[in-house]
């Protein structure tokens, strides 16, 4: 008996595992939605374009602060990176979208490998500074080297056409939502994988208890400055998404507003499981587009008293109140793993 | 956890799409609508602010109907983010068929949306940002504003003319800074003057502080100023607590140092400043007078600034193509009818150079005086007609 027991316990944790892993049905229609949006809304297209890049955004910092509990008020210098990256490689004539969002995502990733060191000692605070300092750093080199950034006028080029076929320009709004949709799923997908793989289950020990984890004989400074990495790579394709997909590039994308807003949309959708910044992002920019539309001077007044609302007495609730919906009409689905 | 958050999303997903769809009612095809991109919220609000209560108040006193189209104004707030305000000239124009963009705060903002009117065929009328060049970036941008260099020029002009030989430059760092410091310097030296030192101040977060300290140290005849709108007040204020006021050193600048919305709070040590504009709120005309009451009184008695003269004199340019064109809203038939328009507005006579969509305009030299009580830049010099110098010296 005492010899089977670590195999069924074994055993047990690889079904549950696997089990994690499956793609549910509530997500399946997630991202069904997503798309038919796109396809159904072809007039809010522009707008559901800037959701997607700030869901994946958002998705950049959830792999941080929420699967590894490190937080950061910086992300905006990886985004705006990336963003002047691909800005950059395209006005030297290399247009072609993709490539320039890899090459965004690939300086960006340089960039958060060369700082992750930096996050490795002191606490939340320190880190918080850190990240804030380098992001102020990168918009004063942006803003200081106007030969290659065209400075505070910004920098205005043109793309070329996604996979050579589809134009993204005015006339492209749709074909520029569904590359950035198609750049997020992808993107998401991986991100979920990683989180689901022994390095995911790395990072939650981490983020519940760095040194216990490392007790555990886990390498928790290289860990973060994987994980740092990845995440800055998140960030940098976000921005160079909307680079690609405006046109233009300008100062305000290294703005701290930036890090903070993207913060407030993981913080509005929950951090943790991934799906929550492109919830929070879609719920703030839809929020901000109805309020500003009726009130365009004092639109913030009312999104913060929302904020507010929400996060202090509203979300759990909403929670609450959709499981329970949701169990009266499928049981099983909506019990999932929340024990 | 997965699914419990997943089960919220399916339940906002169809209420997120609702808002989504609450698209506005769709124009017919009586309505000409034009959609105003400003800055309404962040550092440049006090732009967005001026610009929106001048074109409402336009449609107030002209009415909103113009040869049987009715006029729809639609404001939208960028935040100052130029992908922002490039996604809501999409919009504006797709959804909300908008013939006309108006408004844009900042140059890079300006910048954004011209590939849009460019490919849309919408003119874009340019009513604040500043650098010289944003006309030169799309056959449809018409500006109502200024130019640096209209108003840089002639300021270095009568420095000369006044006795003033060594001069240290303060601008802000970016489009129209550069724009202002290159055409006052470059006049300025022209003329035989000597430019002490070029002083180049970050756009964001100013501390004029220690480069007035520099300037103090260099002692000059005059310093020459230029900082974006909404600025103004934070210079006067260290240029004062510095006591340049009272060094003998002379401030003479661009109009938007001495910006009327914020004399009343810069207060006295503004007294004396000679700067060069093509609009101040004590311009002695009935027109003016009567923009001047019919402003204050709409909008709880704040005074209008060149950015409201701006916007009220990009509707009157609306108003005016639409006579012309009997009606015609198409983006190349108001472009047309704009090009050469002329008329006179509070500010002067001005009219829209047909070779460069630029405005030509007077520039006044004026200096702040006290008047019934209350600061204002009163005029004493004008300089008639003047065409953007930048544009002119390439033709």
């Amino acid at each position: 008996m005492r010899a089977a027991q670590p195999t069924a316990t074994t055993r047990r944790l690889e079904a549950h595992l696997h089990r994690r892993a499956r793609w549910r049905w509530p997500e399946i229609v997630f991202w069904v939605a997503a798309l038919g949006a796109i396809v159904v809304l072809p007039s809010r297209a522009a707008l559901i374009n800037e959701i997607l890049i700030a869901g994946l955004f958002a998705l950049s910092l959830d792999l941080i602060l929420g699967l590894t509990g490190i937080v950061s008020l910086g992300q905006a210098a990886f985004f705006g990176l990336g963003a002047y990256s691909a800005a950059i490689l395209a006005s030297k004539g290399f247009a072609d979208p993709t490539l320039g969002l890899l090459f965004g995502a690939a300086i960006a990733a340089v960039l958060g490998l060369a700082t992750a060191p930096l996050l490795l000692r002191g606490g939340d605070l320190t880190r918080l500074m850190v990240t804030l300092g380098v992001s102020l750093m990168l918009g004063e080199l942006a803003n200081r080297n106007g030969w290659l950034t065209g400075g505070a006028d910004g920098l205005n080029f043109s793309m070329g056409k996604v996979l050579g076929l589809f134009p993204i320009g005015f006339t492209g709004q749709r074909n520029a939502a569904l590359y950035s949709f198609a750049a997020l799923f992808i993107l998401f997908a991986v991100a979920r994988r990683l989180a689901q793989s022994p390095f995911g289950l790395a990072l939650a020990a981490i983020r519940e208890n760095r040194l216990r984890a490392g007790a555990l004989g886990i390498a928790t400074s290289r860990r973060i400055v994987a994980i740092y990495t990845v995440s800055a790579a998140y960030a940098g394709a976000a921005g160079a998404l909307l680079a690609e997909t405006t046109q233009i590039v300008s100062l305000d994308l290294f703005d701290f507003h930036r890090s903070a807003d993207v913060m407030l949309m993981l913080i509005i959708g929950g951090a943790g499981y991934l799906y929550g910044g492109i919830i929070g992002a879609a719920v703030f920019i839809v929020l901000r587009d109805v309020i500003s539309a009726a009130t365009p001077e004092y639109w913030e007044f009312w999104i913060g008293a929302l904020l507010v609302v929400l996060v202090l007495i509203g979300r759990e609730r909403i929670h609450d109140f959709a499981v329970r919906a949701a169990s009266s009409l499928a049981p099983d689905a909506a019990r999932g793993d929340a024990a | 956890m997965i699914s419990r958050h997943l089960v919220l999303g399916a339940v906002l997903g169809p209420v997120l799409g609702a808002a989504l769809l609450a698209a506005p009612a769709l124009a017919d095809d009586n309505t000409v609508t034009v959609g105003m991109i400003l800055p309404m919220t962040g550092p440049s609000a006090s732009t967005g602010k001026q610009e929106r209560a001048a074109a409402e108040l336009y449609i107030q006193r002209h009415g909103d109907t113009v040869s049987g189209k009715k006029i729809a104004l639609v404001v939208k707030d960028d935040t100052g983010a130029a992908d922002v305000t490039k996604r809501l000239a999409e919009e504006l124009i797709g959804n909300d068929h908008a013939s006309v963009l108006m408004g844009f705060g900042l140059t890079p903002l300006a910048l954004a949306a011209a590939p849009v009117a460019t490919e849309a065929k919408v003119p874009q009328i340019v009513t604040a940002a500043a650098t010289a060049m944003i006309t030169e970036k799309s056959p449809y941008i018409v500006r109502t504003s200024f130019t640096l260099p209209q108003a840089a020029a002639p300021m270095a002009d009568w420095a000369m003319k006044n006795g003033i030989k060594k001069v240290v430059t303060i601008v802000t760092d970016y489009g129209p800074g550069v724009d202002a410091e290159k055409w006052f310097g470059d006049t300025f030296e022209k003329a035989g003057g000597t430019i002490v030192e070029k002083i180049r101040v970050p756009l964001k977060n100013p501390d004029f502080a220690p480069f007035l300290q520099r300037v103090k140290d260099d002692a000059p005849d005059a310093v020459f100023v230029f900082v974006p709108s909404g600025f103004g007040a934070i210079f006067m204020k260290e240029f004062a607590e510095r006591g340049l006021d009272k060094s003998g050193i002379k401030l003479i600048g661009t109009g938007d140092v001495t910006d009327d919305d914020l004399l009343a709070d810069i207060g006295d040590s503004a007294l004396g400043a000679v700067t060069a504009h093509h609009y101040s709120a004590a311009h002695n005309s009935p027109e003016n007078k009567a923009f001047v009451e019919a402003f204050e009184k709409a909008n709880n008695g704040m005074r209008p600034n060149f950015m409201a003269v701006a916007a009220y004199d990009g509707m009157a340019l609306v108003y005016q193509a639409l006579e012309k064109t009997k009606g015609d809203a198409s983006g190349d038939a108001l472009l047309a009818a704009m090009k050469g328009m002329s008329w006179m507005s509070p500010r002067g006579p001005i009219s829209i150079d047909p070779e460069t969509r630029e405005i030509v305009q007077n520039i006044y030299v004026r200096k702040v005086e006290k008047k019934d009580g209350a600061l204002y830049n009163v005029e004493f010099e004008t300089i008639p007609n003047v065409k953007d110098p930048y544009k002119a010296a390439k033709h």
